[in-house]
């Protein structure tokens, strides 16, 4: 296992560090920057400004300086917002993102689970099409649209939850951004335990434990929920990438003063350190937690040794 | 076939049907037998044949959808499991009739090690504490023959060899000292090698406990020296009943004759070896006829129009065919070739 | 006569064994019963496959199933339908109302939101069904043209992924050993990466002059994120089929390898194939959505349902209609495309039936 461990964080370095090169190189490539947009300056000005932020030195000298930088964990400044280092800004929003994906995704195993593992245990009966069918449309609606909705009809017209803005955690604001953000995951959950489910209770070594004269109950919970979630488990990978991307839409949509919502202002702005700090982090972040959850598969199958 | 005395067992007319896509299949259509205590049964067909939805309708264990025990009897020490409710046949699940598989990688529990598995029946059935339960269960894993059992017991399934694994699943179901075990092709999966060493086990435990068996197989090899009594299925329905001695002897079925005839003599002279031509019927779609009409080497047009009576060629011999008699006769003049 | 009979009734039956178990993918083999015997099977076996391949029973059965299951043939309906709608419907609009999706009226009094099927001076009228936007365009028209822009990214993209993935996957399977090994180490790396993100800032960078440019931004770049899934499966399928006597076979008789990757082993794989494309479609519309949404994906003057939902937002309170409909039209499209994607696996995979 520990050798596993290894091999997979030396893996992981280099690839961080190319992920940072080509979002680097991107940013490089693209026409315009970051000071004027699309706009010339008057030659003067635009020196001194390139002075001022080294882009007078030659490219790999930048490069250099930025990877430099890097392995210092040091991401520079803010090319747009004066003076705030990029670590403090990550380090401002980075809970707020992290409060509304966290909670997003535990409400999304709870319902999710609950709704698949009981939609499984009574299979083509009304609950089963009921929570298939409202999974499905967790699946079709995107969160964009969803978002705006729940909106129209929780804040504007009956007035029980503000429409947006942040308001620190235990607080009703995140009620909606947290609802609209795990609405998809619960439906993929959900479908994923149902057929987990499924196929566990068909198998082989679930007519044994009946056979033992085991209760419903116990045949259940003891023996099939454990294969049965496995599927879930590693969906839990995959899921936390797409969640990133979600939180970044809700962000928006409820102004969220959130990483998602500083990465897309920054990649608007074209504010450089900003871009590359959110990047690296979130890069880093996912391969972290893709490992872990592999450990988890790990430990949760048996047959899977490393 | 009427004993009173000592009968564990009477399936009356039982009759299994699954709904499918293609049609209700009719497994099980009119099976019954008898099983005295300490008694072995083999039931023996081909794939398809109704054998193990046979076992699998006596402790009501058929998926409900899509199967559907239709109609009949399953009279275990005098009451009617059918009539049961789920709780009381619960209670006879694992303590008082046992079942084994076929395959054993995956009928246990990948996630579960196999002390846990074991201890589980135990402390369902008869109460033992966890300390109680595992000793148990390591004394049963020394019984059949798994070696460093006390230290094995706390492996996973995937860790054992398939004969290892077949040895747990037996110590699993005698775990309670079962009135009955019923055997599902417990060899099939595995080498011939093992699979000798497998039945010797069954049937050495069989002796010290005095369960009753039944055995289920394709394989008549495996019948010939471990039962007393032998039921032959085909397309749900039983085509021979007899003592297994006398089924060998004198079959009086030409399906009963033909697998006979299939099976490899090491003895005869090299040539062709014998197979029953053609395969099992579609259960969705059977004729009003015999459902072995097609394969059968005696078939005449009486047999695909009308259904063959059960006849009764001793009282201990039965047989399902419009010339149960000359097959019989047949057999008893002449060599099996 | 009982003697033909039996050895003709044995090679069919034989046949139908195989086609059977061909059809349930599983390795069963006949007994033989002789030498001669166990070449004429192969042979039949290797028939039985050609035939397969070129689309007999397996496909005219899952097409039954698939018709039997209502909820896709449902699905299947309502995506023809949009699609149908998306292609000639402003077509059919500007012949009838004389409004394209672009067209913004040159009557001042015409440049406001209109509700659905009202006219300016507040009666029943059927020029806008879904009422008009902030500058007084057809909502219906915009909508139809987005599902035009939105559909289209979602088929090319979905073939894209789809080019690069089974290529990918059919090569690293088929080769095996440590060519597979290194390709499939790559996916793997690649999966854990945050491509969105890395796609937002490719195409915040780039954003072309053109409306034209960005869309085959979009293509490749959507394409590129969902060929790893694709690539995955195809190489799990090859690997099991790899192995079966068909393979054998045409590399005993001189193949050469390219060809019989790609004219012999992938289009037996073309079952999950199909189903995994069917529900990229809907992954893909939806990725490109939430992209124009947050003002990277489509440009103006295209418009797609993720742009038009971000031009909704803004008045949501007063104009709701601007988001609904082509939120609801959008999620309708995914919604029976989910269908259909399901019941095609249904339809392909009888192991993973519903009983």
């Amino acid at each position: 296992m520990l050798r596993f461990i290894t091999r997979r964080l030396l893996i992981t370095i280099p690839t961080i560090l190319v992920v940072i090169t080509v979002t680097w190189v991107l940013i490089r490539l693209a026409p315009g920057n970051f000071y004027s947009g699309e706009k010339r300056l008057p030659p003067a000005i635009e020196k001194n400004i390139r002075e001022k932020y080294g882009l007078d030195k030659p490219w790999y000298e930048q490069y250099a300086k930025t990877m430099g930088g890097i392995l210092r964990w040091d991401f520079g400044t803010s090319l747009k917002y004066e003076g705030q280092s990029v670590n403090a800004i990550i380090a401002r929003s980075l809970p707020v993102s992290a409060t509304i994906g966290i909670l997003a995704y535990l409400l999304a195993l709870g319902v999710g689970i609950t709704a698949g593992s009981i939609a499984a245990l009574k299979q083509n009966s009304k609950w089963d099409y009921a929570s298939m069918a409202l999974a499905m449309l967790g699946i079709s609606v995107p969160n964009f649209v969803l978002g705006p909705i729940l909106v129209l009809i929780f804040s504007l017209t009956l007035y029980w939850v503000p429409p947006s803005r942040w308001a620190g955690f235990p607080s009703r604001n995140i009620i909606l951004p947290v609802l609209t953000l795990s609405a998809i995951y619960m439906a993929y959950i959900a479908r994923l335990t149902r057929a987990g489910m499924l196929e566990v209770l068909r198998s082989d070594y679930i007519r044994t434990a009946r056979s033992k004269g085991l209760s419903e109950r116990a045949v259940v919970m003891r023996h099939a929920l454990r294969g049965g979630l496995l599927p879930v488990v590693s969906y839990t990978g995959p899921a936390l990438a797409f969640l990133l991307t979600g939180t970044v839409v809700v962000e928006r949509i409820f102004a969220l003063p959130g990483l998602g919502n500083y990465f897309i202002q920054a990649s608007l702005n074209r504010d450089e350190p900003l871009i590359i700090g959110i990047v690296a982090f979130i890069a880093i972040a996912l391969l972290v937690m893709n490992l872990l959850v592999d450990i988890a598969y790990a430990y949760l199958d048996p047959r899977i040794r490393y | 076939m009427n004993r009173n005395n000592g009968t564990l067992l009477e399936v009356r007319s039982l009759r299994t049907y699954f709904d499918t896509e293609d049609g209700t299949v009719k497994a099980v259509d009119g099976i019954s037998f008898a099983l005295q205590r300490g008694e072995t049964l083999g039931i023996v067909g081909e794939s398809g044949s109704g054998k193990s939805v046979t076992n699998l309708s006596i402790i009501r264990l058929i998926p409900s959808p899509p199967g559907k025990i239709v109609s009949g009897e399953v009279i275990f020490d005098g009451r009617d499991i059918q009539l049961l409710p789920e709780s009381e046949v619960r209670k006879i699940r694992g303590r008082r009739i046992a079942m084994i598989f076929q395959d054993p990688m995956t009928s246990l529990n990948p996630f579960m090690r196999i002390s846990r598995q074991l201890m589980e029946i135990t402390q369902l059935h008869l109460g033992y504490s966890n300390a109680e339960a595992r000793s148990h269960a390591i004394k049963m894993l020394e019984t059949v023959g798994i070696p460093d059992a006390a230290v094995r017991a706390d492996s996973y399934p995937h860790e054992f060899s398939g004969g290892m694994r077949q040895r747990v699943m037996i110590a699993m179901a005698l775990s309670c000292e079962p009135e009955l075990l019923i055997a599902d092709e417990p060899t099939t999966a595995l080498d011939v090698t093992i699979q000798a060493q497998i039945l010797e086990l069954i049937k050495s435990l069989k002796e010290k406990t005095g369960t009753s068996v039944i055995l289920i197989t394709h394989d008549l090899g495996v019948v010939a020296g471990m039962t007393d009594h032998l039921l032959v299925m085909y397309a749900g329905k039983v085509f021979e009943q007899a003592a297994t001695s006398e089924l060998f002897a004198r079959p009086g079925n030409p399906y009963t004759r033909g697998l006979l005839r299939s099976v490899p003599d090491p003895t005869a002279e090299q040539g062709k070896l014998y197979q029953i031509p053609g395969l099992p019927p579609d259960l969705a779609r059977l004729g009003p006829g015999c459902p072995f009409a097609d394969r059968c080497d005696r078939a005449e047009e009486l047999c695909r129009k009308e259904f063959p009576p059960f006849v009764e060629l001793t009282p201990e011999h039965y047989s399902l065919c419009h010339f149960a008699a000359e097959v019989y006769e047949q057999s008893g003049r002449k060599e099996i070739l | 006569m009982m003697e033909e009979d039996k050895q003709t009734s044995h090679s069919r039956a034989d046949s139908a064994y195989v086609e059977s178990s061909a059809i349930r993918g599983r390795r069963d083999d006949l007994i033989h019963t002789s030498p001669e015997l166990a070449i004429a099977e192969t042979d039949v076996r290797l028939a039985e496959r050609g035939e397969m391949v070129s689309g007999s029973s397996l496909w005219r059965d899952a097409w039954r199933r698939l018709l039997k299951n209502r909820l896709s043939v449902f699905g299947m309906i309502a995506v023809a339908l949009v699609t149908l709608a998306s292609l000639l419907g402003p077509f059919i609009i500007r012949k009838a109302t004389g409004y394209t999706p672009d067209y913004i009226p040159t009557d001042a009094a015409l440049l406001k939101s209109f509700p659905p099927f009202t006219s300016p001076n507040g009666t029943f009228s059927w020029t806008h069904p879904m009422g008009t936007d902030n500058q007084g365009r057809d909502l219906l028209a915009r909508v139809l043209q987005g599902g035009q822009i939105s559909l289209m990214v979602g088929i090319i993209s979905t073939l894209v992924s789809l080019i690069i993935g089974v290529s990918y996957g059919a090569i690293a399977g088929y080769l095996g050993g440590r060519v597979d090994n290194a390709l499939m180490r790559l996916v793997d790396v690649l999966y854990s990466l945050p491509y969105v993100i890395i796609i937002i800032v490719l195409l915040s960078m780039f954003r072309s002059q053109t409306a034209r440019g960005q869309l085959v931004l979009l293509f490749v770049a959507l394409g590129s994120v969902s060929w790893l899934t694709m690539a995955r499966i195809v190489r799990g399928q090859v690997l099991s089929l790899k192995n079966q006597e068909f393979v054998l076979a045409a590399r005993a008789t001189g193949v050469s390898t390219p060809r019989i990757i790609f004219r012999h082993i992938v289009p037996n794989t073309l079952g999950p194939v199909v189903v995994y494309a069917t529900l990229t479609i809907p992954t893909v519309m939806l990725t490109e959505a939430f992209l124009s949404f947050l003002g990277f994906g489509v440009q103006p003057p295209l418009a797609s349902w993720g742009s038009l939902a971000t031009d909704g937002i803004q008045n949501i309170a007063i104009f709701p209609w601007q988001l609904i409909f082509p939120g609801v039209t959008m999620a309708l499209t995914l919604f029976s495309l989910n269908f259909l994607g399901d019941g095609l696996r249904d339809a392909l995979d009888p192991q993973m039936r519903k009983f």
